[in-house]
């Protein structure tokens, strides 16, 4: 087309500036590639353009002519670099829209797989515990699986023979110490004695831990988990023990309602001792904690034995304190509506998707334990 | 144990309901199981006589009973052998509910004659457990009219618990004593005077045990009957055994049991004409005698067993069990009574060893009221004599009533310091003596105490604020807050705690979740997975019978049952204790995980690949730098335990000697042996082994130190011997020029055409970088150089040509 032009201009030997621009515009206009453009533009404005040749031809007019004919070309000279650099414009935005339709996805795939693991119970509320009595000043105490005899059960005030060792099946190991078998502990209650034994008061722990009984049937499971309380000092009485174990209860299970009770019972370790029940209501197949006019046992506690104290050398008529110890398995069955012990046991992964807790849950009593 | 309300009221004067005797109960500690109403569901049931009857066509046991219910006459289905003519009987139509089963009466077919309703026994209608006929209402009951009205139910009937320190409550008259003292009625007291000998007996009474073995029992009392008339108990008797669950033997029998409940206070019944002899004595078994006990079990004997025997041997397990042979029947008319107070410790230990439960037992190991031994005696004398008649002698006593115990003091203000409440004197005094205690004031501040002689567990001043703060009512204790005592809270987690947390959660956002499994093994496990195994002497099956060396064995079980459910994929952790020795401490927390089957599922962005053992070390690293482990002291080492694949396993290092982790392939073998017929890896931290963080001195971080010049990156492709460890080449490029040289990186390893037999060519990219100024050739080339010399040095690196 360029070619043809330019045969028509030497044809009529003369150039036609308006005509000339016209045609010019009107390439632009029509032109749809992004080089089509490039060579018009390189074609009229380039060194060897046509507009930039008319404008050298410019020397051979008259001043007066060479101003008004400069003026012109000049005009379509910034008329054709303006319809070049728009169309460019329009061409490259038709470029990037056709990129963008090519690189059009199905947004609705699934994504790439990240599984995210599960936390199991016991540990979640074993932290929730942690962070309930850490505000009221307990810090975490911990002992060994195997405990001796003494440990056990001796400085519990468990004498041998003493019909609290039924209570609890035991687990026997092989292996002796000082002639008498050693045992997996049966409660975390050996935490206390090594507490004492490893320091003066005055003592505030709380141990979680795993325990062992040997029983096996729907409603308990070989091993289990426990946390033992204990607070010594000198004049911490059966009050404070209510007033702990009540805003415990209330904190963990997160209902400042729920009815609590405190029973006489018996615990060779404490005197006087007790169980905390806390109110509820049993439908056919479920457990509505708090409300109700029912009640749930839901840890044994009471006043830590003078004879405890005595067996590790501290002295009751100065020092006191309290005790408690409850099932972690069990709170969180009840607090998270787990049916079955026995399925804390059994690593399947379908229950901890159902019943785990995610790894950025940590509990804390500022922001609700459970979220 | 269980009780009726209406046999609680022998013993109690009370106007209170069961409702209110069950709450007072429990806030006494004697905690309240359950109230079972007892014929509250009979109302549907009626009195129907049987006028008709004939042998089922089809079935030799059953008979087709015509009966007149008052509404009509029906036909029902009947296999009850005492089913007669003429008989009254408590019927149930189409659609009651059956109690004992809760099930509702169903119009049916029995071998193709339909039941109109159903005749009950005594089991079906929860009211004891006798299932051998239908009940028989007395012949006046009147047709039609409810059953109820024509039977003894004996009810409500209350089950409490009771603690092991309070052998006094397992007796009604000891739970009536608690009431009365909580405030519930006023005690009745019982007529224990002696019975007047109506003969004097020959019959001696010995002891026979060993020397310093006395006190397996200090007081043997007997005393002989003659004449007396066995038989049926009366319907009170058999109604109150029934309720409570016994089932009504004979009426010598059912005393016994009544006494043991009543009071408390098992005694026993020898028919005198079986025993051999005149002597009853009180002595240790001897090793290889046998005794057949009342439950129709023989028991082999060892040398420690107290029994009483006659001149053929041992005819009763003392405190335990009676023996068959020498038992009461029907046919019985002379009768020794023997009782006893047996060692509570001895009774535990011989029962334990016998296996035998029995509620003399139940008693006798929690001990028993010394003082009831002549008392119990004269009052099943009189019930005897009042059931079954005869004559009674003298009682014959050997042994003497253990004294109370020594009195001891109660400072008044101790019930403040313990219990947080505060009381005056009198009511203090008032409490005590409603619970049998003696109390003498001393001072202003202290009393005396004597506690009664069936209170064992009284034994100091603790015992005595239970005894007043539960009187009272723990409710009464008013609640106190407990609060932190320091102003800047101490951590109440130690490092090594905090750091479990961290691992855990650390895992768990890597995919893997927690696991909690038991601390025991199998022991083909163990074997697989350590040394010796640490056995327990009572395992509760062979499956868990050794602790644990390793985290790994339970989740690799724990992941084949999940692959078993159709899970492909499976990431587990535990974090827990690993038993290295069988005493006490000789124990790690370790924090293990295994990945099992594919990396994920089929996705259309990638293809799925067998978990390898580089999954199991990073998992390991995660959670030693989630720990604050310094990476910079990590050294990673080919080896590991035997459970691992032995070309595919590794240890993580601190220093030359301490092994923070280890990881690898899990061996073949393993696998195989657990049925998982896919690839796993898994890796055990040691976390106790972690280095302790040290205490800071403050929380400020270090400055940041970051250059702003530009980084100039070179690649190195060095040519080493096949087995020579990656991480040698890159500790030694890593420090070749500490200043310069900011990251180093493993992009490629090759071995194949090109290179030699036995070498392979390890690609790394190096990005030196200088704090402040922009690197020129000179200096980098220089580093170059270094870098390639350490690598020589090191390895025997060449440059890939």
């Amino acid at each position: 087309m360029v070619e043809m032009a330019r045969k028509s201009e030497e044809a009529e030997g003369a150039v036609d500036i308006d005509r000339l621009e016209s045609e010019i515009l009107a390439q632009i206009n029509i032109a749809d590639q992004l080089d089509a453009l490039e060579q018009i533009r390189v074609g009229e404005l380039g060194k060897k353009g046509r507009i930039t040749q008319l404008t050298k031809s410019l020397g051979a007019l008259d001043p007066e002519a060479r101003r008004e004919a400069g003026q012109r070309y000049n005009q379509v000279k910034h008329a054709v670099a303006e319809a070049i650099a728009g169309k460019r414009t329009a061409l490259e935005a038709e470029a990037l829209d056709a990129q963008l339709l090519h690189e059009t996805v199905d947004v609705t795939l699934p994504v790439r797989p990240e599984i995210m693991g599960r936390l199991h119970p016991v540990s979640q509320v074993t932290e929730e515990l942690i962070a309930i009595f850490g505000e009221m000043g307990f810090r975490v105490a911990e002992g060994p699986d195997v405990e001796d005899d003494f440990n056990n059960f001796t400085a519990l005030n468990i004498p041998a023979e003493h019909p609290a060792r039924q209570m609890q099946d035991t687990f026997y190991m092989e292996a002796e110490k000082d002639g008498t078998p050693l045992v997996l502990r049966t409660h975390t209650s050996p935490v206390q004695i090594r507490t004492m034994l490893s320091g003066p008061p005055p003592y505030r722990i709380i141990a979680p831990g795993r325990t062992y009984r040997c029983d096996y049937d729907i409603t308990h499971t070989p091993m289990f988990h426990q946390v033992e309380g204990l607070l010594i000092d000198r004049r911490t009485h059966m009050g404070h023990l209510k007033g702990c174990l009540i805003d415990f209860v209330r904190t963990f299970f997160e209902r400042d309602d729920i009815p609590v009770r405190f029973r006489p019972s018996y615990f060779p370790f404490t005197e006087p001792s007790a169980e905390m029940d806390i109110g509820c209501k049993r439908t056919a197949d479920e457990l509505i904690i708090g409300g109700g006019d029912d009640w749930l046992e839901i840890l044994g506690c009471g006043m830590v034995h003078p004879n405890v104290l005595r067996a590790v050398g501290v002295d009751p008529e100065v020092w006191q304190g309290f005790a408690f110890g409850m099932g972690i398995d069990r709170i969180a069955m009840l607090k998270y509506g787990i049916p079955d012990l026995r399925t804390f046991f059994e690593g399947d992964l379908r229950w901890s998707g159902n019943y785990g807790f995610g790894a950025i849950d940590v509990p804390t009593t500022y922001g609700g334990l459970s979220r | 144990m269980k009780f009726s309300l209406p046999w609680l009221k022998e013993h109690l004067e009370t106007d209170a309901d069961v409702e209110q005797i069950a709450d007072k109960l429990t806030a006494l500690g004697l905690e309240v199981d359950d109230v079972e109403a007892r014929g509250s569901d009979l109302t549907a049931f009626t009195v129907a006589e049987i006028v008709g009857l004939r042998r089922h066509p089809d079935a030799e046991r059953l008979n087709l009973c015509e009966v007149d219910t008052g509404k009509g006459k029906l036909e029902v289905v009947c296999g009850a052998p005492n089913v007669h003519l003429g008989m009254k009987a408590v019927f149930g139509p189409v659609g009651s509910v059956i109690p004992a089963t809760g099930d509702v009466l169903k119009r049916a077919k029995i071998r193709g004659v339909e039941s109109q309703g159903m005749l009950f026994s005594e089991r079906e209608l929860g009211l004891g457990e006798d299932h051998d006929g239908i009940v028989e209402l007395p012949a006046d009951a009147k047709v039609g009219q409810p059953a109820i009205d024509f039977m003894t139910i004996e009810g409500p009937v209350i089950d409490i618990d009771i603690t092991p320190n309070r052998s006094d409550c397992f007796g009604i008259s000891g739970v009536a004593r608690e009431l009365a003292a909580g405030g519930i009625g006023t005690l009745k007291s019982r007529d224990f005077s002696p019975v007047p000998a109506d003969f004097e007996t020959d019959l001696d009474v010995v002891f026979d045990l060993p020397e310093g073995r006395e006190a397996a029992c200090p007081l043997f009392v007997a005393r002989e009957f003659k004449g007396v008339k066995n038989g049926p108990s009366p319907a009170w008797l058999q109604a109150r055994l029934t309720a409570i669950g016994l089932r009504p033997i004979s009426a010598l029998v059912d005393i016994t049991n009544y006494v043991c409940f009543d009071l408390g206070r098992p005694l026993h019944v020898f028919d005198a004409n079986k025993l051999n002899g005149r002597r009853l004595t009180l002595r240790f078994s001897k090793a290889g005698e046998r005794l057949e006990a009342l439950d129709g079990k023989t028991y082999d004997l060892d040398d420690e067993v107290t029994v009483i025997a006659d001149a053929s041997g041992p005819a009763a397990l003392g405190g335990i069990m009676g023996g068959e042979p020498t038992g009461c029947t029907e046919e019985t008319t002379d009768v020794i009574l023997e009782i006893a107070l047996f060692c509570p410790r001895r009774t535990a230990l011989t029962g334990r060893k016998l296996g035998i439960e029995s509620d003399a037992r139940t008693r006798f190991e929690r001990g028993l009221d010394p003082a009831m031994v002549i008392a119990g005696a004269e009052y099943a004398t009189k019930l005897i004599q009042e059931l079954c008649g005869g004559e009674a002698s003298q009682l014959v006593v050997a042994g003497s009533v253990p004294g109370l115990r020594p009195p001891f003091p109660f400072r008044l203000g101790h019930l403040e310091r313990l219990a947080g409440i505060t009381l005056d004197v009198e009511t203090i005094e008032r409490h005590l003596r409603a619970l049998g205690f003696q109390v003498e004031a001393v001072d202003d501040e202290t009393i005396q105490v004597v506690p009664p002689s069936w209170r064992h567990d009284v034994r100091m001043e603790a015992d005595i604020v239970e005894e007043l703060a539960r009187l009272q009512g723990y409710e009464r204790i008013p609640p106190m807050p407990v609060r932190r005592t320091t102003a800047v809270s101490e951590p109440i987690l130690a490092p090594e705690q905090r750091m479990r947390s961290i691992a855990r959660r650390t895992l768990a956002a890597r995919g893997i979740s927690e696991a909690a499994t038991w601390s025991f093994i199998e022991p083909a496990m163990v074997k697989a997975f350590g040394e010796d195994g640490l056995k327990l002497r009572n395992p509760i099956n062979a499956e868990l019978s050794v602790l644990r060396p390793s985290i790994l064995p339970n989740l690799l079980q724990a992941a084949g049952r999940n692959r078993n459910r159709g899970i492909e994929s499976v990431a587990l952790f535990e974090s827990g204790p690993r038993f290295y020795g069988d005493q006490p401490g000789e124990q790690e927390v370790t924090i293990g995980g295994v990945r099992v089957g594919p990396n994920h599922g089929r996705h259309w962005s990638s293809q799925p690949r067998d978990v390898d053992v580089f999954d199991a070390r990073a998992d390991a690293l995660a959670v030693l730098h989630a720990c604050k482990v310094n990476p910079d002291g990590l050294r990673v080492v080919a080896d590991g335990p035997g459970h691992y694949h032995p070309g595919r396993k590794g240890r993580l290092m601190l220093g030359p000697k301490t092994v923070l982790a280890e990881f690898g392939e899990i061996h073949p073998a393993i696998l195989q042996k657990l049925d998982l017929e896919t690839r796993a890896v898994g890796f055990e931290v040691f976390l106790d082994r972690l280095p302790k963080p040290k205490k800071k001195k403050s929380c400020a971080r270090p400055p940041l130190k970051a250059s702003n010049f530009p980084p100039v990156d070179r690649d190195f492709a060095f040519v080493v011997e096949k087995d020579v460890p990656a991480e040698i080449l890159l500790h030694a490029v890593r420090g070749a020029d500490k200043a310069l040289i900011q990251d180093v990186s493993l992009f490629d390893v090759y071995e194949g055409k090109g290179l030699e037999d036995g070498k392979k060519s390890l690609a790394l990219a190096v990005r030196m970088q200088a704090m402040d100024h922009t690197l020129e050739e000179g200096e980098i080339d220089a580093a170059v150089k270094k870098i390639t010399a350490a690598a020589a040095k090191a390895t025997g690196a060449t440059l890939r040509a």
